[in-house]
């Protein structure tokens, strides 16, 4: 018994947080990784392109509420999203055609894209503040749990509680839905493939006839969706507040790196790693320990390994020792 | 144009916004600018030498400067002896205990190999963790114990009275040892991180940052804090003192100026003149580098690693060495601009403002031209501060066609301060489409 309500314990407040936010994390190091591999550059505005989306599909929301139209038990936003990818995705296209694009035909090192990049980070945080302002908004609607802590102890009659949030449950659904309907579209339509072909070998691809601003608008587009997608997820699940999701950024580049960079697959698992670390790390674990462990050597003290405002520390710490002893990444990632 | 008639020029400009300023809107605000802008301009300064001389892509400017201010709380506060009494030994053995437990790991790591290695390293790592944290945690909750209110940490190395402000030249003497505490930091990042690609070192720099900020918000026994440290001592006299000295007063009505406004701008002159001197100096440095063999070689090195490496120069080397230079100089800055604050606030430091802002200088005023990453800094200090002031008063201006409750209108004109970063990004748009290697272009 002591066990079950242990693990019920972790369950609740490591296991259930750490899978959305690792999922949500996935979401944006895919982004990250995407742009990596068909453009060729660390994007820094990728954090910035999340807030923005967010900030569209926010808006859209409020509209659709005051119309009184919302999705029931469903919060609202998941109504907005697709509005906010399209504004987000017809951003993006503009950016690359007025910014980027000069770069691509000049053929500059990528170290000079990502110094533009910050250019369009700044531009990009700047709108995101006039369009909504830097308050912290809360914009979740409908029914708030799946699962209360009530209802749980009095279906099992265990001692701990277990909540799962709507918000939870949607993030785990919505990042399973993408990232299938993602690795479907690389692997078996024929302009995935010509992306996957692009990204390995570029000189090869433009000879079989791939058409490159093709891929790049099709790249931008994805990006827009996994950004916003993303963003929507991380602000119904925590809120939203400009100045977070440019902090992300960190995160979600040790997930990208970690899984190794420009590969798809990997940014996934390192979201899902770099997200069960931090909250491992930074959550107190007394209580586990206390059902866990004989009570002779029960904790007296939280056992929180590290305080949580060292949260960034610890993606770090991953991404410092990966990069020391596997600098292509857990799966093999691009190393230009 | 020349290249001395175009820095001139560039020169002149910031002269001239600057003296605009203070003749149209108030010389407070002007000489304000100065200031922020000569500290900005030696931040920019350390940021060339590691991108404009160098290559090197370091994106955590920030950290550099925060590590600064920590040093000059360190040096110019007066000491809490109370609380050095209750715990102040046991943490510096507990640091003492970290290092040692990270020698032991590194000895480790090179001693033993395969199994044994990962074995032992692991056992070290995870005992040494608790008996760390099982001496550390018990001095700083004896630290943090002592007057949380005002003191609650060890304080610094000021003996100068109560109040520490027996002592001004200590303040100084802090700005130095900024760039030492950030050279130490660089040295230990650069050792690990350097190797990387470009933007992995970009990555890891950002993350750099963004752990030292923690480490200040957190470690309330080193630096309180989010509670802020207040009331640092000044190298230059305060104001009331001024006020009260019948000399200055007689002196500022011989020239027709009351009292009061006399010693605010006083005091601010004298910061300029110390962070003049301080810019002056390191100008002159920095130059003499440029011109110098080394300043060839790191130039060359940047240009064709694989060539210069091949010519037998030590890349990593002479790596690591610009980048702890560079980093000592933004530290540096960071010490000065803690003193002007007069306090330490480890919340205010954003890395828009205090990394990629001094990026943007660096960019538009020409890397690897120290006049023009100076100078840069200087004008975009200038530009910052300017669309903050006047931003809104342009907003009401720009919509004033419109319906005052109009809430499109209203939006506009609330969210004019923020309107800071689209300027700046637009700005460093601009210049890294159309005059890539900035105002003062690398000769």
């Amino acid at each position: 018994m002591d066990f079950l309500n242990g693990l019920v314990f972790f369950t609740n407040f490591v296991v259930i947080p750490a899978t959305a936010y690792g999922a949500q994390l996935a979401l944006g190091a895919l982004g990250i990784t995407l742009v990596y591999a068909i453009l060729r550059f660390s994007n820094f505005a990728h954090g910035d392109t999340m807030a923005f989306g967010t900030a569209v599909a926010i808006k859209v929301t409020a509209g659709l509420v005051a119309l009184g139209i919302t999705l029931g038990p469903l919060p609202t936003a998941l109504l907005a999203l697709p509005i906010g990818i399209v504004v987000t995705g017809l951003l993006l296209l503009g950016t690359d055609w007025l910014i980027y694009k000069f770069y691509r035909e000049q053929k500059a090192k990528p170290v000079i894209l990502v110094i533009v990049s910050l250019g369009v980070m700044f531009v990009l945080n700047g709108l995101t503040r006039v369009f909504i302002g830097v308050r912290d908004i809360q914009f979740a609607d409908g029914a708030r749990f799946l699962v209360t802590v009530r209802q749980f102890r009095d279906a099992t009659g265990l001692d701990e509680g277990l909540a799962i949030r709507t918000t939870q449950a949607i993030t785990l659904v919505t990042a399973v839905i993408v990232m299938v309907v993602l690795f479907w579209f690389l692997n078996r339509t024929r302009t995935g493939k010509s992306m996957r072909a692009f990204s390995d070998n570029e000189d090869l691809a433009l000879l079989s006839g791939i058409d490159p601003d093709r891929v790049v608008r099709v790249t931008w587009l994805i990006v827009a969706g996994l950004a916003t997608t993303a963003g929507v997820l991380y602000g119904l699940d925590k809120s939203f507040k400009a100045f977070t999701y440019f902090q992300l950024l960190l995160p979600m580049f040790a997930a990208a790196i970690v899984g190794g960079i420009g590969n798809p697959l990997g940014a996934i698992v390192g979201g899902f790693l770099i997200a069960f670390a931090e909250v491992t790390i930074t959550y107190p674990l007394k209580r586990v320990l206390t059902y866990w462990l004989p009570d002779s050597m029960a904790p007296e003290g939280l056992v929180q390994l590290m305080s949580g405002d060292y949260k960034f520390a610890v993606s770090f710490m991953i991404l410092i020792i990966v990069l020391l002893f596997r600098p292509t990444g857990l799966f093999k990632g691009q190393s230009i | 144009m020349t290249d001395s008639l175009r820095t001139a020029l560039f020169a002149g400009l910031v002269v001239f916004l600057i003296v605009s300023t203070g003749v149209l809107d108030n010389w407070n605000l002007a000489l304000i600018i100065v200031n922020y802008g000569l500290i900005s301009a030696i931040m920019a300064l350390g940021v060339n030498l590691q991108w404009g001389l160098a290559g090197l892509f370091n994106v955590g400017v920030m950290g550099f400067v925060a590590l600064g201010g920590l040093a000059s709380v360190l040096i110019s506060m007066p000491p809490v002896p109370e609380a050095w009494a209750a715990g102040g030994g046991r943490v510096l053995g507990a640091l003492a205990i970290g290092v040692a437990i990270i020698v032991a790991l590194v000895t480790l790591y090179k001693r033993t190999s395969g199994r044994l290695r990962a074995l032992s390293m692991a056992v070290l790592m995870i005992a040494g963790f608790f008996i760390f944290r099982g001496v550390f945690d018990a001095g700083v909750a004896a630290i943090e114990s002592v007057n949380p209110a005002s003191t609650g940490y060890l304080g610094g190395l000021n003996f100068g009275g109560d109040s520490g402000r027996d002592w001004p030249w200590i303040v100084i003497l802090g700005w130095p040892v900024g760039g030492l505490l950030a050279a130490g930091a660089a040295w230990v990042i650069g050792k690990t991180a350097l190797g990387l690609r470009s933007d992995y070192l970009a990555i890891a720099t950002l993350g750099i940052a963004e752990i030292i900020i923690a480490v200040l918000k957190n470690e309330n026994w080193m630096s309180r804090g989010v509670m802020n440290v207040i009331g640092l001592p000044r190298p230059v006299p305060y104001e009331t003192d001024l006020q009260a000295d019948p000399g200055f007063v007689s002196a500022a009505q011989d020239l027709g100026v009351d009292a009061v406004t006399a010693s605010t701008i006083a005091v601010k002159l004298a910061y300029s003149g110390l962070f003049a001197a301080f810019l002056i100096v390191l100008l002159i440095l920095a130059q003499r580098a440029l011109h110098s063999p080394w300043g060839r070689m790191m130039r060359a090195i940047r240009d064709n690693e694989v060539a210069a490496e091949a010519m037998g120069k030590d890349v990593t080397r002479r790596h690591l060495q610009v980048f702890v230079i560079g980093s000592a100089i933004c530290g540096l800055a960071g010490a000065m601009m803690t003193t002007l604050d007069g306090q330490l606030t480890p919340a205010a430091y954003q890395p828009l403002r205090f990394t990629f802002l001094v990026w943007v200088m660096v960019i538009v005023g020409g890397s690897g031209n120290n006049f023009g990453a100076a100078l840069g800094g200087m004008l975009i200090w200038w530009l910052w501060v300017a669309v903050g002031e006047y931003g809104p008063d342009l907003m009401v201006w720009a919509t004033s066609a419109l319906d005052p409750d109009n809430s499109f209108r209203q939006g506009l004109v609330d969210s004019a301060p923020q309107m800071r970063f689209l300027v700046m990004g637009t700005v460093l748009l601009l210049i890294l489409r159309f005059s890539p290697r900035g105002i003062l272009p690398e000769k």
